[in-house]
């Protein structure tokens, strides 16, 4: 076995694009599905590998401290994977009826996840700034994907403009804390910050512009105006892609560079982090509630549950960090139904993207109308959906650190959420609809949405074993 | 598998089957199958309550059909049944109701029935899983899940105003318990288990118990409801579907009173006695204010609404009267009457508001009104109805012989001791209650045919009569013969009492 063995999977994955970009050049447009297919192949080979890789009791680092295999990122990208190939098999009817059904949605999307994975195993600061742009370039083409579509360009140019401005910052803030410690690597970084007196303004200095670095790619208020307008302009099947995946990314960059690198500083970002949490809590159930446009409204949604997730880390014990990994993936998949939902019901020149298009949905069709009920009131935290239980271990690690007006907070705040996701219940219940066919969608699509919403059935009826995996690989 | 596990899980899998299977018929109309299965599945779950009963011990106070199994073992959280005598009553009377909906619906639900009679099932699985459940967050997972058919229940088959009244009702409730979910969490890291039991036995200081029983009172008086967090309450029960109305009134609304005794009392008996004031004095506002509130009700349902929150005014009254008891006689038997008769008006409560909100449904169903004015000399058209109405609201005011008697008679006889004016004041229900609900007779049922549309109703059916017989038996078996019902309950009131005159500082 060569040394880097351990990133087998990112080394096939790059090599599965290039395969599929240069098949897809000597493609017909009729034969597309050609590409879908290699597409997914490719997914599922890289996964295989993933999976496959052993490990050895303590961290494997590569490539003289640059990349880090480790169980909590075996266990990422295996979600992350499963996550995007969940994505494309959504997508593939909603880009075949829009006329934009093309080699490069696959290859942009793959790429995106060679970015995530990267940025999930990364272990020195540049690593990390690397798979971050080749995440976000591929993600800004992905949102101006649909060329005849004004409103996805105007998305796609504010996404670019305040992504590049982001992405600027975090690396002048990584190239500060370069400045003082002279290391890039995440565990020389930190012993240096640890043998240094804590409080030093120019670690300082670093700190903040990394933490906004991270909480853009999060989308936590005040850094959070992209998302909504990125959410709503670009095709669903990318708000789907962004909102999901990537999401994995950004908690694994929290993790890596807040955690493992700045944890010694974690006196100094735990209050900021709490301000952005509670902010975003605040911001994201209260304007979502104003949205008329469900993609918008999810986007707000999204930054709530943001605020959730961070709340995790701001708890700062190892019960905090194991209840955003929970809430994390839980949230992903949730997140997957619902614009999957979206996507089930539009058709050719109908989005379904107003809130009014799900009027009567259970007199169309009951089975969707009990999925997409399961969705929201997991997204609510109404057990025994997995939302419940993804919200609960937030409250445990947040009461277990003594931080139980946090707590309250947070509760209090997840009740005025639960008004809007009850609305769409509403008017899938309570409302009679002009539209009285059953939405049409492939069997591929159908079956997948339905095991979607299952899982958040089954996973909040069974979390152990999750919370045990994210336990174990979280140490 | 065992008792207390088919009682939740069998209404639960025939309601998730009705979905599933959806609105069919065999052979025509007459064979719609979806009721005949509810049916099946609610009587087989109420055949399961009586062997439950017959075998429930009534000697002691520990908790009878025990289950526990790890759930989710990385944080201790068990499935963790049992029952006492807490518990029993309120699980049989879930069980006797839910087919009774079952038959009072069979043809009047038109829309989407299969629906209709699955979130019923469900909802009834889940109300017995609340009763049983002796893991914290089991109950509370249970507690919550009950919300979701509650709201599908109320706002699709619901009246004109179902919406409003149905998010009213789902945030009211959820604002409420999110809190105890707080509490819980921490009750858990001190007891390092999610046992209720361990909770019992935890020592507290003042101001940890103090929180946490503010955190549970939000909860539980949102679900009571107890004056001034019951404004819900009239809203959800008018717009409610008549099945809706009745499991709102003799299920739901116990929760709350069962979440005292089983939560509150016990887990923090300090702060119950520091705040023992405070809840008497809402206890005695919701008996005597709401009562007035009540005899104003142009709506009958509404009317029936305030009257079950002056009701429940007794049941929190009795539970927390203990301690002036204990200032006034040194003795205990004042406090298990006081215990004891709250828990009786809510079984009985559970009857005759059930009884109640069935008959609104019977004119309902026939005249499309609910409003006091549509109505006057039905007793001329609808003589059998007539009878069982008047019964029924005999029971409501109290009158001896009936099963509303025994509660609110045992708590005002525990006010008594402790203070000739909470007594006094509390009896005052017995004149308001006749008030508005004698009045309410009077101007419905008595009195010459009012219009064309009372003079064209016709008599209760085979199916409606049977119901509220049925409900009627026992609304005067237990007036009568009370004895079975305050057996049950009496080991496990007096374990209560005994663990709550024991300061736990």
């Amino acid at each position: 076995m060569p040394e880097f063995a351990p990133a087998f999977a990112e080394i096939f994955l790059a090599v599965g694009i290039c395969v599929v970009l240069i098949t897809d050049l000597f493609l017909p447009q009729a034969r597309r599905d050609i590409t879908y297919i290699l597409a997914l192949l490719c997914l599922v080979g890289t996964a295989w590998i993933s999976s496959g890789i052993e490990l050895d009791a303590s961290p494997t680092i590569l490539f003289s401290g640059s990349f880090i295999a480790d169980p909590l990122s075996q266990f990422l990208k295996i979600f992350a994977i499963a996550i995007v190939s969940v994505g494309f098999v959504y997508s593939r009817d909603y880009l075949r009826e829009r006329g934009i059904y093309r080699g490069e949605y696959y290859v942009l999307g793959l790429f995106a996840l060679l970015g995530i994975m990267v940025m999930i195993s990364a272990f020195s600061l540049l690593t990390m700034y690397l798979g971050l742009e080749m995440l976000s370039l591929a993600l800004y083409a992905m949102v101006a994907f649909d060329r005849e579509s004004p409103i996805a360009a105007e998305a796609a140019m504010k996404y670019f403009v305040l992504g590049a401005i982001a992405s600027g910052i975090l690396l002048y803030g990584m190239s500060i804390l370069y400045g003082v410690t002279g290391s890039l690597r995440l565990d020389q970084l930190a012993t240096k910050l640890m043998a240094s007196d804590p409080g030093q303004w120019s670690v300082l200095l670093g700190l903040v512009f990394i933490l906004v670095g991270v909480a853009f790619k999060f989308g936590a208020v005040p850094f959070h105006m992209w998302l909504p307008d990125v959410y709503q302009g670009a095709p669903t099947s990318v708000t789907l892609f962004i909102g999901t995946a990537p999401k994995i990314a950004a908690f694994a960059m929290a993790i890596r560079l807040l955690v493992e690198g700045l944890g010694s500083e974690a006196a100094t970002w735990q209050p900021i982090l709490t301000v952005l949490a509670v902010l975003s809590l605040a911001v994201g159930n209260i304007l979502a509630i104003a949205q008329t446009n469900i993609k918008r409204m999810l986007a707000y949604s999204t930054i709530a549950h943001v605020g959730f997730i961070l709340l995790g880390l701001v708890a700062g014990n190892q019960a905090g960090r194991e209840a955003a990994l929970f809430y994390t993936l839980i949230y992903v998949i949730m997140a997957a139904g619902a614009f999957g939902m979206v996507i089930l019901m539009s058709r050719t020149g109908f989005e379904a993207d107003r809130l009014d298009d799900y009027k009567g949905l259970n007199a169309r069709s009951p089975w969707f109308a009990g999925i997409m009920l399961f969705l929201m009131f997991s997204l609510t935290g109404v057990p025994p959906f997995a939302g419940f239980f993804a919200k609960w271990s937030i409250l445990a690690a947040l009461v277990d650190a003594g931080k139980i007006w946090l707590a309250a907070v947070a509760v209090l705040f997840s009740v005025i959420g639960a008004f809007y996701y009850l609305r769409i219940v509403r008017l899938m219940y309570f409302d009679q609809g002009l539209d009285r066919t059953a939405p049409e969608a492939g069997l591929d699509l159908r079956i997948l949405l339905s095991l979607n919403g299952l899982v958040l059935l089954a996973l909040g009826l069974f979390p152990d074993w999750l919370l045990r995996m994210c336990a174990a690989v979280m140490t | 598998m065992s008792l207390l596990s088919t009682l939740i899980w069998l209404p639960i899998c025939g309601g998730v089957l009705m979905l599933l299977f959806g609105d069919r018929t065999v052979g025509g109309s007459m064979w719609r199958i979806d009721r005949w299965i509810a049916l099946a599945v609610s009587a087989a779950t109420f055949v399961i309550g009586l062997l439950l009963y017959s075998r429930f011990d009534t000697t002691t106070s520990s908790m009878q059909f025990v289950e526990r199994l790890p759930w989710v073992s990385a944080y201790k959280i068990e499935y963790f049944l049992g029952v006492d005598g807490f518990s029993a009553p309120l699980i049989l009377l879930t069980a006797f109701l839910t087919p009774l909906v079952v038959i009072a619906a069979w043809d009047t639900v038109k829309d989407r029935p299969a629906q209709y009679f699955a979130s019923f099932l469900i909802l009834e699985g889940l109300l017995i899983g609340v009763f049983c459940s002796v893991d914290a967050l089991l109950f509370y997972v249970f507690w919550e899940a009950m919300l979701v058919p509650m709201f599908i229940i109320i706002g699709v088959w619901g009246g004109e105003r179902r919406v409003y009244a149905t998010i009213k009702f789902f945030l009211y409730t959820f604002l409420g318990s999110v809190l105890m979910l707080v509490a819980l969490i921490y009750l858990y890291f001190q007891a390092d288990s999610y046992s209720i039991l361990d909770f019992h036995q935890l020592p507290l200081s003042l101001t940890e118990q103090t929180l946490i029983f503010l955190a549970f009172l939000i909860a539980f008086a949102v679900k009571v409801p107890m004056w001034p967090v019951h404004t819900w309450l009239p809203d959800a029960h008018v717009e409610a579907p008549t099945g809706g109305s009745v499991i709102l009134a003799a299920v739901l609304l116990k929760m709350g009173g069962y979440g005292f005794v089983r939560f509150s009392l016990p887990v923090a008996p300090d702060a119950s006695q520091l705040l023992a004031g405070l809840m008497i004095t809402l206890s005695l506002i919701a008996v005597v204010y709401i009562g007035f509130v009540a005899l104003v009700q142009n709506d009958m349902k509404k009317l029936i609404a305030y009257s079950s929150v002056a009701h429940m005014g007794f049941v929190t009254l009795g539970f927390f009267i203990a301690w002036g008891v204990i200032d006034q006689t040194d003795s205990v038997v004042g406090i298990s009457m006081g215990i004891t008769g709250g828990m009786v008006q809510m079984v009985s409560h559970g009857l005759i508001s059930a009884a109640l909100f069935l008959c609104v449904g019977v004119l309902y169903d026939r005249l499309h009104s609910r409003q006091i004015s549509d109505y006057g000399g039905v007793i001329n058209t609808m003589p059998v109805f007539a009878a069982f109405m008047v019964l029924f609201a005999l029971a409501n005011v109290g009158l001896p012989g009936t099963s509303g008697f025994v509660g609110e008679f045992l708590v005002i006889l525990a006010s008594f001791k402790a203070s000739f004016w909470y007594a006094f004041i509390a009896a005052t229900t017995l004149i308001l209650g006749a008030a508005y609900t004698l009045w309410m007779v009077k101007r419905t049922i008595f009195g010459p045919v009012a219009n064309e549309g009372v003079a064209a109703l016709y008599d209760v059916n085979f199916r409606e009569t049977l119901v509220l017989a049925a409900i009627a038996v026992f609304v005067l078996g237990l007036g009568l013969w009370p004895a079975p019902l305050i057996d049950l309950m009496s080991p496990t009131v007096d374990n209560l009492v005994a663990h709550i005159t024991q300061s736990k500082l």
